[in-house]
């Protein structure tokens, strides 16, 4: 074999291998991203139905309600505007607390109850999850322009 | 050769990326309060828990409103800039004791001094959340007319101090 | 006082640093040779001042000083020993020093067993180091004073529980010596390129410093999944979090230059291959600390409150990385090339190795940052989850291993196929077929199962036969190639505790009552009720479980609910029956009325393997570097000079 033959047959594995690996990350990354809603635009119906995204702010007071076996949670999730109804089956991390930040991933059922596959609330007491406060300060600005100040 | 530049442009490529969003997050998180009035609160006093203080007996003064509590590190690192400020009367200072026990409240105030005229306590956050409190401390600057002009997240430092309150309460007290 | 004496050391130490970083360099560049010789002395008072400074705030957090702002926010009174003593690197400031102390341990390291290099070598290897160093020096000083006073406070807040743990006291120093060590690799690197010298010594000389610091950080990253394993409280064991995948990423670069380092001592080749990749797993290092340390990854919140500290750290960044990168793209064209090779050789299965590593750091790299330069821009909060990592990363590592099977027994410049695909038939054939039926004594056939089991036996298989090659021709002992090997096979054992624990994992979270059994893979746990108990820093309940096997009695576990009394924070401390071929885990959850308990049961299969397999990794590493060959060539290159 010339090689020029080889550095030919070098340049096209290398081309189609970078082609193929290309796809295979980009591809991964299309879908398996996980986008973020706040629950006052999953009350507008811009959340998705058809796969899971995460939900933030934080869990209303008197919302959480155990279910008989004791690992089921039904819990509202607030940005002080809307509230999202949320079901997990599972144990709830340490620092979940009613009145406090919280992010759920999962996904919404027919009913659109937010069923989540996932809790987390942040390592740290003093600062809420970024995603929930966002949330929360996404839900201020929108209800300060809707009541002007008088 | 051409081929060892690519490595130095790709980073060249990140760091700008890495500047913009340096840039582009603000400084100070516009909190969407300012301009707006203080969210209302009804709360009992640390000193005196018979007694309730709302945003509205203020009316008609300026004032600081300074969220922090006993377990808060960063709060005491403020504590000797916000003495010096109500030492020098130059604005009034209400604080409100953010998810805290009202003893260790109080036991802090005893043994580094009391800059505020009144504490409030919000022992579970309720009123916190209205002011989108989400990181002790935080102060809050409240005009005559009860609305709020200026926020600031984390502790309070001398330049800030100058450069951005002062003159503002000057401005606000004429 | 010790506070401000630790404050003054640094100074001195920054100071030191900026003598080191420049004096040798010039005097190197320049031909002065009492400039050059100030090299070594520097890097050892240098040393001496930041380890001062380490041991005054050590000293600050052992004597519970409150005046120190670091000590009041992550330490408390009541902190064990133990613990105030880890508080020392809890914080981002005392983290910062920790990661100077180390860049200023492995400088002393090269102080110490550079004698086989020039004068001038050294020279430039240690200025590098000294300036890289003086930037850290000075981030700290300016950025984040780990001995900021302020009024006396009464009590600290207490350490953050979760790093309230004996795997944390060793975890973060092991961890940072194999980031900080990769600045060694880096230095020899910068340090050839201002000497024009690149050649088959530069890359002996770098090669064991290069693996001691990649066993390092397969340690330091082995313990922080061990740690999150058992410390979290809900048994994973990795969790494509940014941070771990902050230590991730330079792990796989330093891999693909241990290899590609291989090729530049033995043919030569892959020269300026081999200075990027030694570029990049520091610059790795660097942007991975930074951005883990400066809370920028969990919280973009933190950039903005402290836009001193980001700025700072991306001026460093561009300094450090595109100085470099920009003294690659002048420099790297006069290295020439090496020795050629053939379509089929072992050079070119580096090199496929190399380009899989460098892709797989790419996509990791990507989903890491992706959300955060989103974030920054405003354009919306995403997240990339596990299934991202989990997809891109199975694809790309299984022709890794594979190829890592083949690649020891190949042979240099070209290899004779038929020979090899003879010598290596047998062992194929019965790796796949062992592959396809081991799966069915877990129970269930699984393609995946079938997958994982034919990648570790046919590492092993053919570690097996390249040993048995190496005895039948009477060669003797080489540190080098044994710890290759043993290296591989650590992989191959990983591979397997990953592919089991992933397939075969039981988890139940159930309410148990007392007196109430669950049943678990065979497994009986009994739930005898939780008491309260009190420990030094904290208070909180103690749950029983009793775990049987066909009425046998097998362990007794006691997890843990805590709540830190000082910053009022729960926490769950699990319980493990550790075991060889699985782990049985146990956690509580909430207490529910009655004395009932929610409580998490894990039948965990072979998942130590995952460890096992790491630590063997390392060793063969640190075996490697005890290879004559790099001391051998000591009193070569003293014959030489």
């Amino acid at each position: 074999m010339k090689s020029r033959h080889k550095k030919l047959i070098l340049v096209a594995i290398a081309v189609i291998a970078l082609g193929a690996v290309a796809a295979l990350v980009l591809n991964a990354f299309r879908s398996n991203l996980v986008f973020f809603f706040s629950p006052t635009q999953v009350a507008k119906g811009e959340a998705p139905h058809d796969r899971s995204f995460r939900i933030g702010g934080l869990v209303e007071e008197g919302s959480l309600r155990r279910e008989k076996d004791g690992v089921t949670a039904h819990f509202r999730i607030t940005d002080t505007a809307q509230t999202t109804s949320v079901t997990y089956t599972g144990l709830l991390p340490d620092l979940f607390k009613e009145g406090k930040g919280v992010v759920a991933e999962g996904r919404l059922n027919s009913d659109g109850v937010f069923v989540a596959q996932q809790v987390l609330a942040k390592h740290d007491e003093n600062y809420m999850p970024p995603e929930a406060a966002s949330a929360l300060e996404q839900a201020q600005k929108a209800q300060k322009t809707i009541v002007a100040p008088k | 050769m051409k081929r060892f530049l690519i490595p130095l442009g790709i980073f060249v490529v990140l760091a700008g990326f890495l500047f913009a969003g340096l840039k582009l997050n603000p400084r100070e998180v516009p909190s969407p309060l300012i301009g707006k009035p203080a969210p209302d609160f009804k709360l009992a006093l640390l000193s005196d828990p018979a007694k309730q203080l709302s945003p509205a007996d203020l009316r008609g003064k300026v004032w600081l409103f300074n969220v922090w509590a006993s377990w808060c590190a960063s709060c005491r690192q403020e504590h000797d800039l916000l003495l010096d400020l109500s030492r020098h009367g130059v604005v009034l200072i209400y604080g409100m004791d953010y998810k805290d026990q009202p003893g260790d409240a109080q036991a802090v105030l005893d043994r580094f001094g009391n800059p505020y005229v009144e504490t409030v306590v919000d022992p579970d956050g309720r009123a916190g959340i209205n002011y989108g409190v989400y990181g002790v401390p935080e102060t809050y600057l409240i005009d005559k007319n009860g609305i709020i002009r200026y926020k600031h997240t984390g502790p309070l430092t001398g330049e800030v101090l100058e450069k951005k309150i002062l003159p503002l309460v000057k401005e606000l007290q004429q | 006082m010790i506070p401000e004496l630790g404050h003054f050391s640094l100074i001195l130490a920054l100071l030191l640093a900026l003598v080191q970083g420049t004096l040798p360099l010039v005097g190197a560049a320049r031909n002065i040779p009492a400039w050059v010789s100030v090299a070594k002395p520097a890097a050892r008072a240098q040393f001496l001042f930041v380890a001062i400074a380490f041991g005054c705030l050590a000293y600050s957090f052992l004597t519970n000083d409150f005046s120190v702002v670091n000590v009041t926010r992550n330490s408390h009174s009541r902190l064990p020993e133990v613990y105030r003593f880890t508080a020392t690197w809890g914080s981002h400031e005392g983290s910062m020093l920790l990661w100077t102390v180390t860049l200023a341990l492995w400088t002393l390291a090269v102080t110490q067993f550079s004698r086989h290099l020039t004068d001038d070598m050294v020279a430039r290897v240690v200025g590098v180091m000294g300036l890289v160093s003086f930037g850290l020096l000075l981030f700290l000083l300016v950025t984040s004073n780990p001995f900021l006073r302020m009024p006396m406070a009464m009590d600290g807040s207490d350490l953050n529980p979760l790093l309230q743990d004996p795997g944390m006291v060793v975890h973060p120093p092991i961890l940072y010596m194999g980031y900080v060590g990769f600045s060694v690799a880096f230095a020899f690197a910068i340090a050839a390129l201002l000497s024009g010298k690149l050649d088959a010594s530069w890359a002996r000389w770098s090669r064991p410093w290069t693996t001691a610091a990649w066993a390092f950080l397969t340690i330091g990253i082995m313990m922080g999944s061990w740690w999150a394993y058992y410390e979290l409280g809900w048994g994973g064991w990795w969790f494509w979090d940014p941070v771990e995948n902050a230590s991730l990423m330079p792990w796989l670069v330093g891999t693909a230059l241990i290899h590609s380092l291989a090729v530049t001592e033995k043919r030569g080749s892959f020269k300026a291959w081999t200075v990027f990749l030694a570029i990049g797993a520091f610059s790795l290092s660097l942007l991975g600390t930074f951005l883990v340390r400066s809370g920028v990854l969990s919280s973009v919140h933190a950039f903005a409150t402290d836009p001193t500290r980001g700025l700072f750290i991306l001026i460093f960044l561009v300094v450090v990385i595109g100085g470099s990168l920009l003294l690659f793209a002048l420099r790297a064209s006069h290295v020439g090339l090496g020795g050629r090779f053939a379509l089929v050789s072992r050079e070119s299965f580096l090199m496929v190795n190399n380009i899989l590593l460098l892709t797989a750091t790419g996509a990791v790299l990507l989903g890491t940052l992706y959300p955060l330069f989103l974030d920054a821009l405003g354009l919306g909060k995403i997240s990339v989850g596990p299934p991202y990592f989990n997809s891109v990363f199975v694809p790309l590592v299984t022709p890794l291993i594979f190829l890592s099977g083949i690649g020891p027994l190949a042979r240099w410049k070209q290899v004779n196929v038929p020979e090899l695909a003879h010598r290596l038939k047998w062992g194929f054939g019965g790796s796949v077929l062992v592959a396809l039926l081991l799966p069915f004594t877990m129970g269930e056939w699984k393609p995946m199962v079938s997958l994982g089991c034919l990648l570790s036996l046919w590492i092993a298989v053919t570690v097996a036969i390249s040993v048995r090659g190496r005895m039948r021709t009477g060669a003797g002992w080489s540190a080098n190639f044994y710890g290759m090997h043993l290296a591989h096979l650590g992989v191959a054992v990983t591979v397997i505790g990953v592919t089991m624990v992933s397939t075969y994992q039981t988890e139940r979270n159930v309410r148990m009552e007392v007196g109430d059994t669950v049943t678990v893979k065979g497994y009986t746990f009994r739930f005898d009720g939780a008491e309260d108990m009190e420990g030094p820093n904290y208070r909180g309940a103690r749950g029983t479980l009793e775990v049987s096997r066909d009425g046998k009695p097998v362990s007794i576990l006691r997890p843990e609910k805590r709540i830190y009394t000082a910053s009022g924070m729960p926490f769950t401390e699990s319980a493990i029956d550790y075991g060889f071929t699985r782990d049985l885990y146990t956690a509580l959850g909430e207490s529910l009325d009655g004395g009932a308990w929610s409580v998490r049961l894990f039948h965990k299969p072979f998942v130590v393997w995952i460890w096992i397999g790491s630590v063997l990794m390392a060793l063969g590493g640190f075996l490697a570097i005890t290879d004559r060959r790099y001391r051998a060539s000591r009193k070569k290159g003293r014959a030489e000079a």
